[in-house]
């Protein structure tokens, strides 16, 4: 088991140099200068080429590479060229916000499509079934900006209940320690800054969440209707057990490694899918962060935010990975 | 100390599945009773109704399929008038069952101890503690050497005939008076085959609960049952105590199941099948079900569905060959 994760996590380097390669490549083939864009229009050529020279963008690209990734390894993921302050300071303020908005959208999705998906499976045909396995259908094909548009028009405009947009109103104030708003918040005893950072998560989580959410119910449903046919479920109906026992305990553990795979995958897809979110919602978070250097060809800030994305979705499946075996004892890593 | 009362009595028990293409009567007019401490072989091929009565008896019958007639009565009380609740209380403390297949029987991602702590919790007033022990007992009354380590495994570690033990010593768990065994041995080897068998037959002295023994082999028959009903079709055709059976059995079905046994001292190499399939449970033909298979029908056969009549004190058959004392004769050795 520790081999296996020892193993696991120096295969991160190969992903990580793949990725580095891909979106350095990938970057320097998008049209536009950068100089260009950081001067704006009226700029000179001379001071254009300073600029360039400055950047390095003058040598040959295996030089460029070369460059960036000897400054990585020294832990330096360089300078954002916009704002001109350190990329790592800049993705410490927002990495978290993006993964308590991930969390929570995830928590959100995990808790309703996996109740919704063993209930559907449970009364098959029912009228539940129709309805949320339809539901399901529309969550998965319902673009996230038309959902997210829709939302603020009804709950911040019309009905005015909940924020359109941030982590936290003005006028709340809280200590921060993790950067997580809400773990902030219980561990400062402080709950009018809990409550007021759980509603502004309320309509970004649930636009973000409403994929995975109906991807895991379609998924639990077809699994639990698949495990409510096996014989060890018709064994413990024969030994006397609750019905809730039988289908959460008995039924669902067995059903849940597809649902586990799904929730894996999704949640490294949500990582990308916040951008749009956090785009609608103005959400403090990394998608907004790289779209913005993508838009201002910020070339260090994407290449080292993006290999900062693909490090944390290796992870994640990883943990996925590690988590089967809580879920199947029979499942044994080399 | 012989109880003559039956502790379970099933009478006219019609199981039908409503389908859309028509009620597919997988069980047709079943009665039996059974004994405390005595052991009741229910037999037939597949399809033929002896696992559908058994999951009647269960109330584990899942829709479409419905218990349409008939009783089930467990110490006097009918089984169909209980609800849920009360059958659950009733399921796997008064009427405990084992199955086929130990290898999926049990559940694979639980410890053994789990499953069998949480079948005594159910059903007594023990803490963790005492069901553990409860739960080693058992697993050494089964003969499971080392119980208490071996309670920490789960099913996949365990050989399928230590599978069928455990499962054996689950369904004993809260003493049950009816013990049902669907085709106990089909899926293990034939030393382990002999090996539950005996050891159901040992737990039965030693608890004198009653067994339903659904098998398909009349070698299990032979070691175990005290009496015999023969199934077909969702009906019973023959019922008797197994001497009888042996020694002369009437139905030509049940004679049909017998000749498909081998035998040692038989010289001829080729045993004889019953020609033929079952007939389709929702469009039965006219008059007997079994005439297209029989090689002693009759043109009555054909047209007659023939009554469960008592040929002798402990001796019911279904078969026009006995509707007359004459046709006796035809009865082979």
């Amino acid at each position: 088991m520790f081999s296996y994760i020892i193993k696991r996590i120096l295969m991160l380097i190969p992903v990580l140099i793949g990725v580095s390669i891909l979106t350095f490549s990938l970057i320097h083939l998008i049209p536009g200068d950068p100089a260009k864009s950081m001067l704006g229009e009226k700029a000179n050529e001379a001071q254009l080429e300073a600029l360039r020279a400055e950047m390095g963008l003058n040598d040959p690209l295996y030089s460029q590479y070369g460059t960036y990734v000897a400054k990585i390894l020294q832990g330096d993921l360089g300078e954002s060229v916009q704002s001109k302050e350190s990329i790592a300071t800049e993705v410490a303020d927002r990495l978290p916000a993006t993964i308590e908005l991930a969390l929570f959208a995830m928590v959100l999705a995990i808790i309703v499509g996996v109740l919704a998906g063993v209930i559907a499976a449970v009364k098959q045909y029912s009228w539940f079934d129709n309805i949320s396995m339809t539901g399901a259908l529309f969550g998965v094909s319902m673009p996230i900006f038309w959902l997210g548009l829709m939302m603020i028009w009804l709950f911040s405009v019309q009905l005015n209940i909940l924020p359109a947009s941030g982590r936290l109103s003005n006028d709340i104030q809280l200590g921060l320690i993790t950067n997580f708003y809400l773990i902030d918040s219980i561990l400062t005893l402080n709950w009018p800054a809990f409550k007021d950072a759980f509603l502004h998560l309320l309509m970004p989580g649930i636009a973000l969440g409403t994929i995975p959410m109906a991807i895991i119910a379609r998924m639990t449903r077809s699994s639990m209707l698949e495990v409510m046919k096996q014989d060890y479920i018709r064994t413990a109906n024969a030994k006397g057990l609750a019905s809730y026992l039988v289908i959460f305990q008995h039924a669902l553990k067995n059903a849940f490694l597809p649902v586990l795979t799904v929730i894996g995958l999704q949640f490294g897809l949500l990582l990308g899918g916040a951008v749009l979110t956090e785009t609608i919602f103005s959400w403090p978070g990394i998608g907004r962060y790289v779209l913005n250097a993508v838009l201002g060809r910020d070339y260090p800030v994407v290449q080292s935010t993006i290999l900062i994305i693909a490090a944390i979705f290796v992870i994640v499946n990883l943990v996925t990975d590690l988590l089967y075996k809580f879920f199947d004892p029979r499942i044994k890593y080399d | 100390m012989e109880n003559n009362t039956p502790i379970l009595e099933v009478k006219d028990l019609h199981t039908h599945f409503l389908t859309k293409t028509g009620a597919v009567k997988a069980v047709d007019g079943v009665s039996f009773d059974i004994k405390p401490g005595e052991t009741l072989g229910i037999v037939g091929e597949s399809g033929s109704g002896k696992s559908i009565t058994a999951m009647s008896i269960m109330q584990l019958i899942s829709p479409p399929g419905k218990i349409v007639q008939g009783e089930i009565l467990f110490e006097g009380e009918n089984l169909n008038n209980k609800t849920e609740k009360e059958m659950r209380k009733i399921r796997g403390k008064e009427i405990s069952m084992i199955f086929q297949d130990p290898m999926t029987s049990l559940n694979p991602v639980f410890t053994i101890e789990k499953q069998m702590v949480e079948t005594i919790r159910t059903h007594e007033a023990m803490n963790k503690k005492q069901a553990k022990q409860r739960a080693v007992e058992l697993l050494d009354l089964v003969g499971i050497p080392d119980p208490e380590a071996r309670l920490k495994n789960y099913p996949h570690e365990f050989s399928g005939g230590m599978r069928q033990r455990a499962m054996i010593a689950m369904a004993l768990a809260c003493n049950p008076k009816v013990l049902i065994a669907d085709e106990p041995t089909t899926a293990l080897d034939v030393t382990i085959q002999a090996q539950i068998l005996e050891l159901l037959a040992k737990l039965q002295k030693e608890l004198g609960m009653a067994i339903i023994m659904i098998t398909h082999d009349l070698g299990v028959v032979a070691e175990v049952c005290d009496r015999v009903m023969v199934m077909y079709a969702g009906k019973p055709v023959e019922f008797t105590d197994v001497l009888s059976l042996f020694d002369h059995a009437k139905h030509p079905y049940t004679w049909g199941l017998m000749h498909s046994i081998p035998k040692i001292t038989d010289q001829k190499q080729k045993l004889e099948a019953i020609e033929g399939l079952p007939p389709d449970l929702r469009a039965l033909p006219k008059g007997c079900s079994f005439a297209a298979r029989c090689k002693h029908a009759m043109d009555s056969c054909f047209e007659v569905d023939p009554s469960f009549k008592q040929y002798q004190a402990n001796h019911h058959v279904r078969c026009l060959l006995y509707e007359n004392e004459e046709n006796e004769k035809v009865v082979p050795s």
